[in-house]
C-alpha cells in the first residue's frame, strides 16, 4: 500500500517483449473500462439505466493484462462486476451500453441487462450474477478444450467473495485431477459486497489451490505489467497440458459494491480509499513507469484517454437512441 | 413388475426382441457415442462400475475412460462442468445416481443451463442431458426414494422427459441427447429390469408426443413414468367392472401434449391423473389444470389426481407402501368418477 506507484523492481521476464505501442494499447484498454464504468454511474445517476451494476473502476489492471495473454478464441467467464472483463476481451462500447440499457441491439438482445453479459465471438461465455456460479463453466469449457484437442485456455474471473462457496472447490479437484486449461483469476478487492474479507475467510487464501496441487501465486493486481506477467506463464502453462493455476490478483474497487453503494463508511474508511488512489491507481502506475523509462510522453496518455471518452460518448449516445426490442421478443429464446 | 401386454406397442414388424430398460438406455448412449464423438457420459461411478444399477456396464469398454468419465462425489462440480462442456461444443450426459442428489446441482441446473440460452439473446447453447432416477419402494428412505421432475418442469429453460417402457427410454433418451436445450431424463429405478420389445433398428421419439398406453372409453388415466404401470393393472381391475379404461402417458412433462391428453379427455369425460410426485403442488396438479381449463365442457366429473403421500419416504416397507399410489387406489378413485361403488359391482 505504502510503496511507490512503480513497485517492480525489474519487469519480469516473461513481458520483456512487449513494445512500448502494446503497452499503450493496453493503457487506452484501462483508460475505456474506467470511461465507460463512470458513464455508467453517470447513467445510473441519471436514472437513464434501469437497475443496477457493478463498477470495475480500480481494477482495470487485472482484467486487461489477464486478456492480453489470451487469444480471441480462448474463453472467459466473468461476474456481476464484468463490464471490465468484457470490454478486455474484445467487446464493443456501444453495444456495451446497449445491453445496460436492455436495448436489442445489446450483446444478449437486453435479456441480460449489467450481470449476463454473453459474447461468444470473442470468448466470452458470460457474466454471471450467481457468486462463484461460474467456475463450474469455464472449467467444463476447458474440459471441453482438452476433448476437441484444441489448445483454447479458459479463464474464470472470480472476486474473493467466491472462496465462501463450495463449487469452487470442487471444480479445482476436478480440473487439477484432470489437468484442465483453465486459470482461475481471483480478484480480491477486500470486501464481499460490505464485508471485508478477513471477516469472512480463513488461514491462507494461496494454500486452497495448493492444496488441490494447483500452483498458486500472489499478483499485484494494479500493475498490469505483473498481471500479464503472470497470466502469461499461467496460460502457457495451460496451453502445455500441464493443468490449472490460480493466480490471486490483489486489487481494490474504488466505488461501492454498486452504484447505489455510495455511503460506504460504516464498512471502510475514506482515508483507505483515498490511498489505493492516491498510491495504487493501476493507470497511473503504468503511464508513470512508462514516462520514467523513456516508453512514452505525458501527452501520448492525454490523447489515450481523450480517445477513450469519446469511444465511451459515441457507445453512449448511440445506445440511448437505439430501440427497444420488439415485445414479443420475450418468448423467444427460451429454448434453441 | 408386470409389463401388461397393452404397453408394449412399438411400430416394429414381426418378431421383436425384448430387452430391459437399462439396456436400451445403454444401447441408447452407445448408439449416440458411435454416431456423435461429442457425446460423453460423466458421473460418479458410471466408468468400470457402469453405474450401482449396472445401467452403463459396458461402455467405458468400448469408448473409453476418456468419453465414460468418472468424477469425484461432487454434484455440483460436474454438473457445472459438463454446462461449461455443453456451451463449447460438447453434448455431456451427466448422471445423477439418485434424483435426490440434484438438489445438490440446483444452482448448476436451474439458475446456470437453464437461463444460458435466454440470457445471451440465443447466442449461447447448452445441450446437456442430466439422466437420473425417481421412485420409491426400493427401501431406501427419504434421501434416496424422491420423485422430484416437478420441480424440473417448473423451470423455463429445462425439458422433462420420463419414460415407463424400454421401448421409449430408448427413443426418448436419443431425443434428449439430439436436443439442443438442457434435458433431464428421470428413469424410475424399480424399472430397470422390465422389459419390453425395442427393435433393431435406429428409431428416436420425438418430445412433446403422449403416448395411448391403452384405449378406453369410459375414464382416462393419464399416468407418468413407472406410474404407467400401476394404471394399467388398475385399468384391468376396471375392466373386470366393465369399466373401460384409457391410459395415457404424457412421456415427456416439457413439453407437454396438451392435445393429446385433453382428445382423451373429451372422449372418456373423467380423467384421474396418476405420478409418483407428491401431490401438493405436483405434476398432477398441473396436468389437471391443464386438462381442466381445455377439456371442460365435455368432463362429466372434476378431475381426480393421485400422487405420493406428502411425507418424506419412510423406510419401514409398512410405511413406505402407503406412500406411493397403487392400482387399487387408482381404480377405486376412477370408479368414484364413473358414478360407481365397489359394492355396485358385486
Amino acid at each position: 500500500m505504502r510503496q511507490s506507484p512503480v513497485s517492480l523492481a525489474e519487469l519480469p521476464e516473461e513481458v520483456r517483449d512487449v513494445p512500448a505501442a502494446e503497452w499503450l494499447r493496453l493503457y487506452r484498454l484501462m483508460a475505456t473500462i474506467r470511461a465507460f464504468e463512470e458513464q455508467v454511474n453517470e447513467l445510473y445517476v441519471t436514472r437513464r439505466m434501469p437497475g443496477l451494476a457493478h463498477l470495475y473502476i480500480g481494477e482495470e489492471a487485472v482484467a486487461v493484462g489477464v486478456c492480453a495473454a489470451l487469444r480471441r478464441d480462448d474463453y472467459i467467464t466473468s461476474t456481476h462486476r464484468g463490464h471490465g472483463h468484457c470490454l478486455a476481451k474484445g467487446a464493443r462500447v456501444d453495444r456495451m451500453f446497449c445491453e445496460l440499457l436492455g436495448k436489442a441491439e445489446g450483446y444478449c438482445r437486453g435479456k441480460g441487462g449489467s450481470m449476463h453479459i454473453a459474447d461468444p465471438d470473442s470468448g466470452n461465455l458470460g457474466a454471471n450474477a450467481i457468486v462463484g456460479g461460474s467456475t463450474g463453466i469455464a472449467t467444463g469449457a476447458a474440459l471441453s478444450a482438452k476433448m476437441r484437442g484444441t489448445d483454447q485456455v479458459a479463464v474464470c474471473f472470480f472476486g474473493e467473495g467466491a472462496l465462501g462457496q463450495g463449487l469452487l472447490y470442487e471444480v479445482m479437484n476436478m480440473a487439477s485431477l484432470w489437468k484442465l486449461p483453465v486459470v482461475y483469476v481471483c480478484e480480491n478487492n477486500l470486501y464481499n459486497e460490505y464485508t471485508h474479507y478477513r471477516e469472512t475467510t480463513a488461514g491462507d487464501v494461496l494454500a486452497r489451490p495448493r492444496a488441490f496441487g494447483i500452483p498458486a501465486e500472489d499478483v499485484d493486481g494494479q500493475d498490469v505489467r505483473a498481471v500479464l506477467a503472470a497470466a502469461r506463464r499461467a496460460v502457457a502453462r495451460a496451453r502445455r497440458g500441464e493443468g490449472p493455476t490460480f493466480l490471486l490478483c490483489n486489487t481494490y474497487r474504488y466505488f461501492g459494491h454498486h452504484v447505489g453503494d455510495v455511503d460506504r463508511s460504516y464498512y471502510r474508511p475514506k482515508d483507505e480509499e483515498e490511498a489505493w488512489k492516491t498510491h495504487r491507481d493501476p493507470l497511473k502506475i503504468l503511464r508513470e513507469w512508462m514516462v520514467g523509462a523513456g516508453l512514452a510522453r505525458p501527452e501520448d496518455f492525454q490523447a489515450a484517454e481523450q480517445a477513450a471518452r469519446e469511444e465511451v460518448a459515441r457507445g453512449v449516445a448511440y445506445a440511448l437512441a437505439a430501440p427497444y426490442p420488439e415485445p414479443r421478443e420475450v418468448t423467444l429464446h427460451v429454448y434453441a | 413388475m408386470s409389463t401388461p401386454s397393452a404397453a408394449l406397442r412399438e411400430p416394429g414388424r414381426g418378431e421383436v426382441r425384448e430387452i430391459t430398460l437399462a439396456q436400451a438406455i445403454r444401447e441408447a448412449l452407445a448408439e449416440e457415442m458411435r454416431r456423435d464423438p461429442r457425446v460423453f457420459v460423466l458421473g460418479e461411478d458410471v466408468a468400470e462400475a457402469g453405474t450401482p444399477f449396472k445401467v452403463l456396464s459396458g461402455l467405458v469398454q468400448e469408448f473409453g475412460s476418456q468419453r465414460v468419465l468418472d468424477t469425484p462425489i461432487s454434484e455440483a462440480g460436474f454438473v457445472g462442468i459438463a454446462v461449461g462442456a455443453a456451451m463449447t461444443g460438447m453434448r455431456p450426459v451427466v448422471d445423477i445416481m439418485f434424483g435426490d442428489f440434484l438438489t445438490l446441482a440446483m444452482d448448476q441446473i436451474v439458475n446456470q443451463a437453464a437461463k444460458v440460452h435466454y440470457m445471451s439473446g440465443g447466442k449461447l447453447r447448452v445441450p446437456l442431458v442430466v439422466r437420473t432416477t425417481l421412485g420409491a419402494t426400493r427401501r431406501s428412505a427419504a434421501q434416496h426414494s424422491q420423485s422430484l421432475h416437478a420441480w424440473f418442469s417448473h423451470i423455463p429453460g429445462l425439458k422433462v422427459a420420463l419414460p415407463s417402457t424400454p421401448y421409449d427410454a430408448k427413443g426418448l433418451l436419443k431425443t434428449a441427447i439430439r436436443d439442443d436445450n438442457p434435458v433431464l431424463f428421470f428413469e424410475d429405478k424399480m424399472m430397470y429390469q422390465v422389459k419390453g420389445p425395442v427393435p433393431e433398428e435406429e428409431y428416436t421419439i420425438p418430445f412433446g408426443v403422449a403416448d395411448v398406453k391403452r384405449v378406453g372409453r369410459d375414464v382416462t388415466l393419464v399416468a407418468t413414468s413407472s406410474m404407467v404401470y400401476v394404471a394399467l393393472e388398475a385399468a384391468q381391475i376396471l375392466a373386470q367392472e366393465g369399466i373401460d379404461a384409457e391410459v395415457v402417458d404424457p412421456r415427456t412433462t416439457v413439453p407437454l401434449d396438451v392435445e393429446t391428453l385433453v382428445a382423451s379427455a373429451r372422449k372418456t369425460g373423467r380423467v384421474v391423473v396418476v405420478d409418483e410426485g407428491h401431490r401438493r403442488y405436483g405434476v398432477t396438479a398441473e396436468l389437471a389444470a391443464v386438462i381442466a381449463e381445455e377439456a371442460f365442457y365435455d368432463l362429466e366429473a372434476p378431475v381426480r389426481r393421485v400422487g405420493a403421500l406428502d411425507v418424506p419416504v419412510p423406510f419401514s416397507p409398512v410405511l413406505e407402501d402407503q406412500t406411493v399410489p397403487t392400482p387399487e387406489q387408482v381404480a377405486a378413485v376412477a370408479r368414484e368418477l364413473c358414478g360407481r361403488s365397489e359394492r355396485d359391482w358385486r
